[in-house]
C-alpha cells in the first residue's frame, strides 16, 4: 500500500513531464501500470476536451454554412465536411504532421504545430468539428416548421430570432447524436501517439503507456484491460454530463411524453 | 519520373492497396457472420449465451477500437501458440510465462521459426484479418439485433399462429426481412471499415500507410538513384485522396442500393419515392 502511494506519487503526473523522469525498467507491478496508464488518460482527457469545445463553435458555423443560400459557402461547408469525413482519422494525423514538418523547415513560427499538443489537437478540432457539423445541419433540416413560424409570428428575425428560437431547438434535436459524437471523439483521441506525432521523453496517453506495458512484459491480458476500465469510466462521466445538459435542454418540454433516448452507434470510427 | 515511379519499392506500394482491397474482402463477410453469430446469441434464452452476446456488443463499443486491435493481434498469437504447446509438447518441464517472456516449445512457434518470409507475412495478415473481423462483428452484432426487434411484431404472431417453432420464426420470418432494416446500419459499417483499414500499419502489416512512410522518407544520393528530400506529405496526400474517392465511390453505391431496396416497401422512403414518381 505504501509502496503504491509512493508510485502513484513518483509517476501520477508523469505523461505531462511532472515527477520521475525514468520510467520503470523490470518487475512492473500492478500498481505501475494502473499508475502510468492512468497519467496517459490526462492527454487523453486534454485533446477531447479542448477538442470537444473548439469544434461545438466551429460545428454550428459549419452546419448553417451547408444549410446557406450562399453557394459559395455552402460548397466550401460541404466540402469541408467531406474532407474531414470521408477520409480516415489516422491517414489525417499522419497528413497533418508531415504537412507541419515541411512548413517548420521553413518557418519557425510552426515549430509547435509539428508537438501532439497542438498539431494534433488541431487535427482532432477540425475533424469533430467536420462530423459535429454534420450531425447539426441533419437536426437544421429536422426543426420543425411550426417553431420557426412561431418565431416569425413574434416578430423575431436575424440574430435573435437564431439565438432563442433556431439554435436551441437544434441543439435539442442534436443531442443524442452529439453525445455519441463525443464519446468517439475521446475514443480516437488514442490514435495520436501511433501516428507521426511524437511522444516527446516517452510522455504518451493511456493506449501509448498500455503498449508500452504490452510491449515490455508481453503480456496484453493486464494493461489493455487496465485502458479498458479507465475508457468506460470516461464514457459513463461523458455520457452523465452530456445527459445533464440534455435534460437542460429539454426542460421545457412536457416530461412524461417518452423521447428518444441517446442510442450508441452512429460513428465508430474515423 | 516515370521511373521514379516503377521501382521494385513502387511495385510494393501498388500491391499494397491489393492488400487493403483484400483485407476488405475478406473481413466484410467475415465480420458479417461474427455479427450474425453474436447477434443471436444476445437473443438466446439461455442466459450465459446472452450475457456472453451481450457484452461482447457492449465492451467493443465502450473501449476504443484501436486498443482492441492491438490487444487482440498480440492475444490470438499467444492463444493459438499456447494452444500447439498444450498438444505438440505436453511433457515441456519450463512454465510458459516466465517473468517478462512467453515461451512456447520450438514447434509449436506459430509459423515455425524457420519457416520462409511470405509465410509469417500471411500468418500476420491472417491475424489482423480475424482481429478486424472481432471488432467490427461486434459492431455489426448491435446493428443485426437491432434489425431483428425491427421486423414487425404482427409478422412474428402470425407466425406463431401457424404453429411455427421459434427456431422455425427466426429463420423463415425474421431472417429474410430483418436485411432492409439492416441495410443502413451496414452501409454505414462498411464506411467505417474502409476508413478502419489504414489501422492495418498497427497490426504490424506492410500496408499503404508503410509504404508512404518507407518511399516518402528523404533519400541520399548514396541509397538509391532518385534522391529527393522528403516526400512523406505528398505520398499521404496520394493515400488521403485514395480514401476520399473511395468512400465517395461507395457511399454513391450504397445510396442507389438503397433506394432500388425501398422501392415498394412500405417505409417513409418508400412512400416518398411512390410520390415523386407520381
Amino acid at each position: 500500500m505504501e509502496e503504491c502511494l509512493n508510485t502513484i506519487a513518483q509517476y501520477g503526473l508523469r505523461s505531462i513531464g511532472i515527477g520521475e523522469r525514468l520510467l520503470p525498467r523490470s518487475d512492473y507491478t500492478l500498481c505501475q501500470q494502473f499508475t502510468l496508464i492512468g497519467s496517459g488518460m490526462i492527454w487523453n482527457i486534454y485533446f477531447g476536451t479542448v477538442a470537444l469545445l473548439a469544434g461545438f463553435v466551429l460545428a454550428t458555423a459549419v452546419a448553417l454554412g451547408k444549410a446557406a443560400r450562399n453557394p459559395v459557402i455552402r460548397k466550401a461547408s460541404e466540402w469541408f465536411i467531406f474532407l474531414f469525413r470521408g477520409s480516415p482519422l489516422f491517414i489525417q494525423f499522419f497528413f497533418a504532421y508531415f504537412f507541419f514538418l515541411s512548413l517548420k523547415s521553413q518557418y519557425a513560427f510552426f515549430d509547435p504545430f509539428t508537438s501532439a499538443w497542438l498539431g494534433a489537437l488541431i487535427v482532432l478540432f477540425l475533424n469533430t468539428s467536420a462530423y459535429t457539423g454534420e450531425i447539426f445541419y441533419g437536426a437544421l433540416q429536422s426543426i420543425p416548421k411550426g417553431d420557426t413560424e412561431a418565431a416569425d409570428a413574434y416578430g423575431l428575425a436575424g440574430w435573435s430570432r437564431f439565438r432563442r428560437v433556431i439554435w436551441p431547438t437544434m441543439l435539442r434535436l442534436a443531442w443524442p447524436a452529439y453525445t455519441n459524437e463525443a464519446i468517439f471523439l475521446f475514443h480516437s483521441t488514442t490514435l495520436v501517439f501511433f501516428t507521426g506525432f511524437p511522444a516527446w521523453q516517452q510522455r504518451g496517453d493511456a493506449l501509448y503507456y498500455a503498449n508500452f506495458f504490452a510491449d515490455k512484459t508481453f503480456n496484453p491480458f493486464v494493461p489493455y484491460p487496465i485502458l479498458a476500465f479507465y475508457f468506460i469510466l470516461l464514457t459513463l462521466v461523458v455520457i452523465g454530463l452530456m445527459g445533464r445538459i440534455g435534460k437542460r435542454l429539454n426542460a421545457h418540454l412536457p416530461q412524461d411524453v417518452k423521447r428518444p433516448r441517446a442510442r450508441f452507434l452512429p460513428q465508430i470510427i474515423r | 519520373m516515370s521511373c521514379y515511379l516503377t521501382t521494385g519499392k513502387h511495385m510494393g506500394f501498388y500491391w499494397s492497396f491489393l492488400t487493403v482491397l483484400s483485407l476488405l474482402a475478406i473481413t466484410a463477410p467475415l465480420s458479417l457472420s461474427f455479427g450474425f453469430g453474436g447477434a443471436v446469441a444476445a437473443r438466446s434464452r439461455i442466459a450465459p449465451l446472452a450475457w456472453f452476446g451481450k457484452g461482447y456488443i457492449a465492451i467493443v463499443r465502450g473501449v476504443p477500437d484501436i486498443a482492441f486491435f492491438l490487444f487482440f493481434v498480440i492475444a490470438l498469437d499467444q492463444g493459438i501458440e499456447y494452444l500447439r504447446h498444450q498438444v505438440l509438447c505436453p511433457d515441456w518441464p519450463d512454465a510458459i510465462r516466465q517473468g517478462n517472456d512467453f515461451l512456447v516449445c520450438p514447434e509449436a512457434k506459430m509459423p515455425l521459426g524457420n519457416a520462409p518470409q511470405w509465410l509469417h507475412e500471411t500468418y500476420g495478415f491472417f491475424l489482423a484479418v480475424f482481429t478486424f473481423a472481432i471488432v467490427f462483428g461486434a459492431f455489426a452484432a448491435n446493428v443485426l439485433f437491432g434489425a431483428m426487434r425491427a421486423v414487425p411484431k404482427a409478422q412474428l404472431e402470425t407466425a406463431e399462429a401457424y404453429g411455427m417453432t421459434r427456431r422455425q420464426t427466426f429463420w423463415r420470418i425474421i431472417v429474410p426481412q430483418m436485411w432492409v432494416y439492416a441495410l443502413p446500419g451496414l452501409g454505414n459499417l462498411w464506411m467505417v471499415l474502409i476508413k478502419a483499414t489504414p489501422l492495418l500499419f498497427l497490426l504490424g502489416v506492410e500496408d499503404v500507410v508503410y509504404w508512404a512512410r518507407e518511399l516518402g522518407g528523404t533519400k541520399t544520393p548514396r541509397f538509391t538513384d532518385y534522391p529527393h528530400g522528403d516526400w512523406r506529405m505528398w505520398y499521404f496526400l496520394v493515400l488521403l485522396i485514395f480514401y476520399l474517392a473511395f468512400t465517395r465511390v461507395s457511399e454513391i453505391v450504397l445510396d442507389r442500393l438503397m433506394r432500388r431496396l425501398t422501392r415498394g416497401q412500405a417505409t417513409a422512403a418508400g412512400e416518398a419515392q411512390r410520390k415523386a414518381a407520381a
